[in-house]
């Protein structure tokens, strides 16, 4: 047997043909190099700016298998700090969201500031009990601060964290995907942002491997067969049938060297016409078409795409229209992860509006939606079918469309290969294996990342 | 002697609460077109999403009941809905079928208002167990409001507070 921690992902992954050792979803080895070479590097998304409206304010999110407090300093400044405390490692914040002006825990008494006005470095150690009898002359206080994210960016309200210093900017590690996640977060008159998240993030467990969720939504159309029951009972925003309203043809484009991709159309400088939505409803069906007029006219012929999901290497993914919403699928060991769902919608959007998007979101999407339940299941049972001793010197069959791939005129290293494709998902696999292999960012930016290169190797 | 008051307490406790065991035979019987019948058509059906608050906002402890995320947020069509679904025999979360067991215990009347509309407190612990070892316990309080209606009561409110935050369950497909 060969030693996994040493076994190149090249092994495990042959991106070109289509196949996928079952080992990485079920090896404990592997789940921990993950931590180090994906976890540790990535861009990850951790929260939303509408969380921590406020100074002082903080919602405790994750990254990768740590808890991280994404918090607001009494400036306005974000950070993204660490959630143990530097003394004997008590997770500081205890709480999911909460505003504090320091954060001091609960076990020894040390306590950290972000204020601007009483330390140099955001998270410094400010209150330390018996300083002066038991530590004066020995605790360089300015040594213990909290743990600081050393990449943070908000991204029109979305926060994302990278604990690597070397990490490309947002901007570069996104690429041409950008134009998709703007999709779901631009309002939808077409004016950039303005997206908040609608109330409480839905947070559950799944005894699945993390990488079932992304793979998922980074475009497996092919697996609509399992949604057959929620279509047959009729979910959709206009009732009756179906569990969307109708939508246009949908092709799995995929960013090859950065491991992202979506199911979405091509991208295209003039509105089309709206497709009817929330139809039982006039007042509904007046504001959606509100904001179809109002779009056309404020995008003019800018480009601009529609889509309806799609995955963010390595874990954050995305709905951009029914349902619109945000899903991280957080890691807890090789065969449980634990979904974060949030809810996005425009803030200005009228009360009636909102509601009608929630209800919707909540009978598609999350632990109780008539569809996504469905999802868990097959996660769960391939997850569990996957780690037996036999089961798992097997592979995962990733040939669907193999071999269609076109390039995308219009966006940068995009490939477009069908509705029906599991193109996406050998793009996600192949970052992964570059992820897994690399030593550093200077092996894995996107020019260094072509196959070419990797084979070379 | 008990005071005439006190009898008819009684006797309004002892019917509730046959109401509510009777009900959950129901949902472990997996009779759901009758359970759907002890809902009135206005119902409001809400599980909200309990969440880990420190002191100055114990008020938000759970989530809203507009204008935010649930785990339930139902009226009696989209409960139907999901009947309907559990029915086609390929909602495969709900198949093969989750063994349940209803408790329901701390029956309490809170307001008997003009007796045609009372509103109660009760316990549940929904014990879930399906395939080979996927259990699920779900436990926490229950407040519905019950409608006089011809032959007997039906529910027009269930607010559900499950003592999770994080759901420890990987889907919520099971009645409360």
């Amino acid at each position: 047997m060969q030693d996994r921690n040493t076994t190149p992902a090249g092994n495990l992954v042959d991106a070109e043909n289509g196949i996928v050792s079952r080992e990485i979803f079920v090896d404990r080895d592997i789940f921990a190099r993950e931590q180090e070479q994906i976890f540790a590097r990535a861009w990850l998304m951790i929260g939303h700016e509408s969380l921590i409206p406020e100074p002082d304010d903080y919602f405790v999110s994750r990254m990768g298998t740590d808890s991280v407090i994404l918090t607001r300093n009494k400036q306005g400044e974000i950070f993204v700090f660490l959630n143990s405390c530097m003394h004997r490692g008590m997770k500081l914040c205890r709480y999911d969201q909460g505003s504090a002006p320091v954060f001091t825990c609960p076990y020894h008494g040390w306590s950290y500031s972000t204020d601007r006005k009483r330390v140099d470095r955001p998270g410094a150690l400010v209150g330390v009990p018996r300083y002066q009898e038991c530590y004066e002359g020995v605790l360089d206080r300015s040594e213990w601060g909290l743990v600081r994210c050393p990449k943070v960016v908000n991204y029109k309200g979305t926060i994302w964290a990278s604990w690597d210093p070397d990490a490309p900017s947002l901007e570069d590690y996104l690429g041409d995907m950008r134009l998709y996640l703007d999709a779901a977060l631009d309002h939808r008159d077409g004016r950039e942002g303005g997206s908040i998240v609608l109330g409480t993030v839905q947070k559950w467990r799944v005894k699945c491997n993390w990488k079932f969720a992304p793979e998922n939504f980074i475009g497996d159309l092919y697996h609509d067969i399992s949604h057959r029951s929620a279509d047959l009972s009729g979910i959709g925003p206009s009732g009756g049938k179906g569990r969307r309203d109708a939508q246009r043809p949908r092709l799995a484009i995929g960013f090859t060297d950065l491991g992202h991709g979506v199911l979405g159309d091509l991208p295209h400088t003039a509105e089309p016409e709206l497709l009817p939505t929330h139809q039982d409803d006039p007042e509904l069906v007046a504001y959606h078409q509100q904001m179809h007029d109002d779009r056309s006219r404020n995008l003019g012929n800018r480009k601009r795409v529609t889509m309806s999901v799609g995955t963010i290497f390595p874990n954050m993914s995305f709905h951009a229209r029914q349902p619109r919403t945000i899903a991280v699928a957080h890691p807890i060991s090789a065969t449980e992860m634990e979904m974060w769902r949030y809810y996005l919608i425009d803030a200005d959007a009228p009360p009636k509006v909102k509601d009608a998007a929630m209800r919707y979101y909540l009978r598609y999407s999350g632990p109780a939606g008539m569809t996504e339940s469905d999802d868990m299941e097959n996660w769960t049972y391939a997850s569990e079918a996957t780690a037996g001793h036999i089961s798992r010197r097997h592979h995962y069959n990733y040939q669907l469309s193999l071999g269609q791939e076109r390039p995308v005129e219009g966006l940068r290293g995009a490939v477009e290969s069908g509705s029906y494709s599991e193109g996406n998902a050998r793009i996600f696999y192949r970052r992964w294996g570059q992820f897994m292999d690399a030593a550093g960012w200077a092996d894995m930016t996107p020019e260094a990342a072509t196959p070419e290169r990797v084979d070379a190797d | 002697m008990p005071t005439d008051a006190a009898l008819q307490a009684l006797l309004l406790h002892h019917e509730i609460e046959g109401f509510l065991l009777a009900e959950a035979d129901l949902l472990d019987d997996r009779k759901y077109r009758d359970w759907l019948n002890l809902f009135t058509d206005d119902l409001v059906y809400w599980m909200p999403i309990s969440r880990n608050v420190p002191p100055p906002d114990r008020d938000r402890a759970r989530s809203d009941e507009s204008l935010d995320a649930s785990w339930f947020n139902e009226g009696l069509d989209t409960l139907t809905q999901r009947v309907n679904q559990i029915e086609t025999d390929i909602h495969w979360s709900e198949e093969p079928p989750t063994r349940t067991t209803h408790m329901v215990s701390n029956v309490r009347i809170l307001d008997v208002g003009d007796g045609d509309e009372i509103r109660t407190k009760c316990r549940f612990l929904v014990y879930c167990n399906r395939l080979q070892d996927e259990v699920d316990l779900f436990v926490g309080k229950r407040f519905d409001t019950l409608r006089r209606a011809s032959g007997g009561w039906k529910i027009s409110r269930r607010e559900i507070h499950l003592d999770q935050s994080v759901l420890l369950a990987k889907s919520l497909t099971t009645f409360f």
